[in-house]
């Protein structure tokens, strides 16, 4: 079972989530965060001052997986938050030791 | 002949003091709270609430006396009716309007008088103690705002000696804006200084209130409903509009972009700066007045400040301290009898000693109010103390003061 990580565009979200949806990966967790890779910030100016703001917003969507579904999820997920432009964002893959399903303490793969 | 109620100037009034409530609750309120970092919202719209209640209270004790009453050498009024005795029962007219209730006027006064005092506090905003602020309310009210207001409306001697000040340039922006400089200087400098409004809608509400409440300020200082207030109304509403289009023009040239709160802003100094002249002059001059006024204060927000240093968090001094200064000198070149019959006019109107009287309050008022408000400032910081402590600074004041959080979003 592997753990994937993908940092992508906000806008980008509503896209990857139906196209996962459409291979059948229905479970993730979404988080709104503040990031930067090699994107430039924006300038915001009050009162003629000027503050370069350099973390932006993204959206982290965390998806638990078997492992040999991976590569379909990686994929899908690249070709749908993909715009060519820096910023695009990043997958991390880990593997993931144990999963418990709390309503009837299932655990390991059928569990996810 | 003798004076009789008018209904429709008292309805005017009414309203006008309504509209200057509004002023400060919320008005002012959420202009300062939506410029300051989400973590002090809730102490920074406090403030100005608690200012409204504390003043509110004061002046029908004692402080409508000190400034309106019978003068005593030309420095204060006496306290001829503590708790406002008797006024009320008798229905006396003003004796400063005589077409409405002696009443209705202490309590349209009474908004002017606290919403000086709340000015002051965004520049000492996410750094005092709500102790401090509490003893700092009645100490001004007392010490500095009711003698310049007695001076320059309650018949002292600045009054006599025929300053001009329709609607509260010097008793109002020039004395809040300079103590907001005095008291700056005593609190010092945020550790987190940076201008990063948290909530610009509010500023955007507050500001829209503001302007709508100005229309009580200065139409209401023409103390009926008259030609008067009608002309107050236009070249206030003049100057504000201009305000606006050269600070967006100054952020254009400076920065390159517009920015929705240099439009506020300026909207602000040109309400401000024709505070003093509302009753006095015409649309040209309020086109002139609005205009150069933002420019002015757009530098000093922009480059005087941070040339000089001092956190003067949400712009007290540069915007209304400024204007304050700015207006009150507008006064001495552009009054003109042909507005408003009962003054001899200013410089356009052929007489230039108008300027020096405007300049000889602006320089005795500023100083009156900068060095009694530092003075109490110093007295209150060794007593009570007016910084918070840093670790509350940092987490937030709402947490810290209050025990409440601005964002329970859930």
């Amino acid at each position: 079972m592997k753990k994937i990580v993908t940092i992508i565009r906000p806008d980008k979200l509503e896209d990857v989530k139906q196209a996962l949806e459409e291979i059948g990966c229905l479970g993730m967790t979404v988080k709104e965060v503040k990031g930067r890779g090699i994107q430039l910030g924006i300038t915001e100016s009050y009162r003629g001052t000027d503050y370069k703001v350099d973390l932006l917003p993204k959206t982290q969507v965390e998806i638990v997986a078997k492992t040999e579904e991976v590569e379909k999820i990686v994929d899908t997920i690249v070709k749908n938050a993909q715009t060519g432009c820096i910023g695009d964002g990043k997958i991390f893959i880990s593997p993931v030791e144990e999963v418990v399903r709390i309503r009837t303490g299932e655990r390991g793969e059928d569990a996810i | 002949m003798d004076p009789i109620l008018s209904s429709g100037d008292t309805a005017w009034m009414l309203i006008s003091t309504a509209l200057v409530i509004l002023m400060t609750i919320p008005g002012v309120a959420l202009f300062y709270g939506g410029l300051i970092r989400r973590e002090n919202v809730l102490n920074t719209l406090f403030l100005s609430f608690i200012t409204f209640s504390i003043v509110s209270v004061l002046w029908f004790i004692y402080g409508y006396d000190m400034v309106f009453s019978t003068d005593i050498w030309g420095v204060i009024g006496a306290i001829s009716n503590p708790f406002f005795n008797g006024v009320l029962e008798s229905g006396a007219l003003s004796s400063y309007a005589p077409t409405i209730p002696q009443g209705l006027y202490a309590v349209f006064q009474m908004t002017f008088a606290a919403i000086t005092v709340a000015l002051i506090s965004g520049a000492v905003v996410e750094r005092m103690k709500f102790s401090a602020w509490l003893a700092f309310v009645p100490l001004w009210l007392t010490l500095v705002y009711m003698p310049i207001a007695h001076w320059v409306w309650g018949g002292g001697w600045l009054f006599q000696m025929g300053v001009l000040d329709f609607a509260g340039g010097i008793v109002v922006h020039l004395s809040s804006g300079v103590a907001a400089l005095a008291m700056v200087l005593l609190v010092g400098i945020r550790k987190n200084a940076k201008l990063l409004p948290h909530h610009l809608g509010y500023s955007v509400i507050g500001t829209g209130l503001l302007w709508f409440g100005w229309f009580g300020f200065n139409a209401g200082s023409a103390l009926g409903a008259s030609n008067l207030a009608v002309s107050a109304m236009i070249v206030t509403n003049t100057s504000a509009a201009m305000g606006m289009l050269a600070w967006v023009l100054m952020d254009k040239i400076n920065t390159g972009k517009p920015t929705l709160l240099g439009a506020l802003s300026g909207a602000i100094a040109g309400l401000a700066t024709i505070t003093p002249a509302a009753g006095y002059v015409n649309v040209t001059s309020a086109l002139i007045i609005g205009f150069v006024s933002s420019i002015i204060c757009y530098y000093a927000v922009s480059h005087l400040k941070p040339l000089i240093g001092y956190d003067d968090a949400l712009d007290v001094f540069g915007i209304h301290g400024m204007s304050g200064i700015i207006g009150t000198l507008a006064v001495g070149i552009f009054a003109t009898p042909l507005i408003n019959s009962a003054i001899k006019g200013g410089v356009i109107a052929g007489n230039p000693a108008q300027l020096g009287i405007q300049l000889l309050a602006i320089v005795v008022v500023g100083l009156y109010s900068f060095i009694v408000t530092y003075l109490i400032g110093m007295v209150i910081d060794r007593t009570i103390g007016l910084r918070v402590e840093e670790e509350h600074e940092v987490q937030g004041l709402d947490i810290n003061l209050h025990e409440e959080s601005g964002y329970r979003l859930s």
